[in-house]
């Protein structure tokens, strides 16, 4: 019998959730720069506010370029649905906020985006969320930090900035056993590098602002449902279950099935807190997306190239990436990222934090700043910048060094980069020589 | 909402709405793997405009208990013992798919107390291609798989859901996926062995409305006109951008039409 022949992951990255216009015949994904759209009549404008109908009200809520990318990014994942977001910060705090209340509890890995990690240590605690946090390569942690109020676990597949794997699925076993869905980042892996929902994640969220979008432009977020979670089970999701007063006792799962997540976190999360993502970023992230699978294919050859030029070079103290053999994880990141685990290096100086911020300071090419995953290669010192917000115990527990130096790869001709870091490296070592005159 | 059909659970939906007895009732079947949810972008709309609207998950489908049923004429009485249990006693009823031969049967069976029917991608005879009834069978994902690109339309394929941020390809997988546990199988067996669609469609005498897509593969255009054309007092529609599934390729127009229908024939 014949395949199926549903488009595959290069097509959808071009075509997906895009239907030519029909007034103009645009090819190109027009940016619908409106904040409303026209009601055809009473009863219609009516039968959008009760969800009866779908359609787009109000762009906070929904807006149409934006719901194209949100199919696209569905489509890569083979998700049920997606919901853009702002930021990636906006997707994790909603796809927590939908299901967490007052009272509730989330376990989550150490190794998490500085960011991630203050909201889950500092902000949600003043909203009666508490989280514990568990070391990625601890799995029986994982197990044995559920309690019964425990809504979800939630983690980095390739934990920033220390690039620890977690090993999701066994993760996900603890929790389809304890009857929670596992939340994942997905940004440093992307739909390209692996398939989140076929290791065990329910729900997946990303900073879209990183490699999906890849050219550092515009920032955005996105939270992608499976929809095989069964969130009736145990009484536990009363957000996604019990009839809700906002749309005349509304029971998202019973109505939405799949898409139960999705469409709570938009009816409620987009009109409540507001988060929305604009179209024109909507319109400059789908262009990334046309060139995503030639993008990742660059950063992981890229990033090849200067792990053999990094272990090599006398400056350097350590190199880390799960590609490496002596990596602790590289078994299982190879086994779930077969095609690479990832662009991002983490590397120590010679000479601690001192030489790395010479190394930094030198560098003429390769940009200083706070981001990754741009098609231009990114360098920072986590401990001064990224997770300069977290105290000793705190740096200890994400796997953060001072002499660290995280490398965001890009698609630059190498070489030009290694001279770049050539230059670094020689002011790097200049103060130690001077001192030791 | 759960009520014990022959000592089992059946599971509907009435769109979070309490059955009123001075309100006519429309009642929505599902097709093959599929569930209440398929109605989602129908049912909601009729029941906050004056009906009872009861969209079913089918014996062993969705949150019904099962198991799934084995021929069409069982699912047909099925619905009938739901209503008597429910004590309505009439009833309109709007199928998908599988769900038009439940109705083409049901009317058959059961005339005393249909209202209307309307039959949305559906024909008078549903034979099933024997490496996919077999795959199917084996609860083998594939059959999923190759189910769900069947019944969409260039439309479903590509996307443009009329509900933003939704995927038809990855909303039709986790619901067929869910039902892929025997479900599937009986269905597109009992769709198989089902041949009583042309005497039942000639039994018809209530106003019927057949909606049919353009690109439908599983159904047709050309079958959607025969099983028209077998009923009297029926009309016809063809939605032109839609797949075999109308109710959510092109769910305003599915709507729309059965709104024009029950406005015109109540």
């Amino acid at each position: 019998m014949t395949d199926p022949k549903t488009y595959k992951f290069n097509t959808k990255t071009l075509h997906s959730g895009h239907q030519p216009d029909k007034n103009f015949g645009s090819r190109a994904v027009p940016i619908y720069q409106s904040t409303s759209y026209l009601f055809q009549d009473a009863d219609h404008a009516a039968a959008l506010f009760n969800l009866e109908e779908g359609g787009h009200i109000y762009s906070r809520i929904s807006n149409p370029t934006v719901a194209v990318l949100e199919e696209r990014v569905a489509a890569l994942e083979g998700g049920s649905a997606t919901l853009a977001t702002a930021s990636g910060m906006s997707a994790m705090m909603l796809s927590l906020l939908t299901i967490c209340s007052a009272g509730d509890h989330i376990v989550a890995s150490s190794q998490l985006y500085g960011g991630s990690f203050n909201l889950l240590r500092l902000t949600l605690p003043r909203f009666g969320i508490e989280t514990t946090f568990v070391k990625p390569r601890d799995i029986e942690g994982f197990k044995n930090a559920i309690k019964p109020n425990t809504k979800c676990i939630f983690g980095e597949l390739i934990g920033n900035p220390g690039i620890e794997i977690m090993n999701l699925p066994e993760v996900s076993k603890i929790a389809r056993d304890a009857g929670i869905p596992v939340i994942i980042d997905g940004t440093f892996n992307t739909p390209y590098l692996c398939n989140l929902f076929d290791l065990g994640a329910d729900i997946i969220v990303h900073s879209l602002t990183k490699w999906m979008a890849g050219h550092g432009t515009s920032m955005g977020g996105a939270i992608v449902e499976k929809g095989e979670f069964d969130w009736t089970q145990g009484n536990k999701f009363p957000t996604m279950t019990e009839p809700y007063v906002g749309y005349h006792g509304l029971s998202f799962a019973e109505e939405f099935g799949p898409a139960a997540f999705t469409m709570r976190a938009r009816a409620e999360g987009m009109r409540d807190f507001g988060p929305c993502m604009s179209p024109t970023n909507a319109f400059n992230i789908l262009t990334g997306i046309e060139t995503l699978s030639i993008r990742m294919e660059k950063h992981i050859s890229n990033t090849k190239i200067m792990l053999d030029y990094l272990t090599n070079n006398e400056n350097v103290t350590w190199v880390n990436h799960p590609s490496l053999p002596d990596h602790p994880d590289h078994e299982i990141a190879m086994k779930l990222m077969p095609k690479g685990p990832g662009s991002m290096i983490a590397f120590g100086i010679k000479g601690g934090r001192e030489a790395g911020q010479s190394f930094i300071n030198a560098m003429k090419l390769t940009s200083h700043l706070a981001n990754v995953g741009d098609a231009k290669s990114l360098v920072i010192h986590p401990a001064s910048t990224t997770h300069s917000q977290m105290d000793k115990q705190s740096l200890e527990l994400a796997g953060l060094t001072e002499d660290m130096i995280r490398f965001s790869v890009g698609l630059e001709d190498m070489e030009d980069i290694m001279n770049d870091f050539d230059n670094g490296f020689r002011a790097s070592q200049k103060p130690r020589l001077v001192a030791s005159k | 909402m759960k009520q014990k059909v022959n000592g089992k659970e059946a599971y509907f939906t009435t769109s979070g709405r309490d059955i009123d007895k001075n309100q006519p009732t429309i009642v929505f079947v599902h097709g093959s793997g599929l569930t209440h949810v398929s109605w989602v972008l129908q049912t909601r709309y009729f029941a906050f405009h004056g009906f009872n609207t009861i969209a079913v998950d089918l014996p062993g489908h969705g949150d019904s208990e099962g198991p799934p049923l084995e021929t069409i004429e069982e699912m047909a009485d099925w619905i009938s013992d739901l209503l008597d249990t429910l004590e309505i006693k009439k009833t309109s009823f709007v199928g998908h798919s599988q769900g038009c031969l439940i109705g083409l049967e049901f009317a058959h069976r059961h005339s005393d107390k249909l209202e209307l029917l309307a039959l949305i991608n559906g024909s008078l005879a549903m034979k099933m291609n024997p490496e996919l009834l077999n795959l199917a069978l084996n609860k083998d994902s594939k059959a999923v798989d190759l189910m769900i690109d069947w019944v969409h339309g260039p439309l479903g394929q590509v996307g443009g859901h009329p509900v933003p941020g939704l995927s038809h390809i990855g909303m039709g997988n986790q619901l067929v996926s869910s039902n892929n546990n025997g479900a599937l199988g009986a269905d597109f067996n009992a769709c198989d062995k089902y041949n009583n669609g042309e005497n039942a469609a000639k039994s018809i005498n209530k106003p019927t409305l057949c909606i049919i897509g353009r690109f439908d593969r599983m159904t047709p255009k050309k079958v959607g006109l025969e099983l028209a054309s077998k009923i009297n007092n029926s009309k016809s529609v063809i939605i032109e951008d839609s797949g075999h599934m109308s109710i959510l390729e092109t769910a305003s127009e599915t709507k729309n039409l059965l709104k024009d229908f029950f406005k015109t024939n109540y």
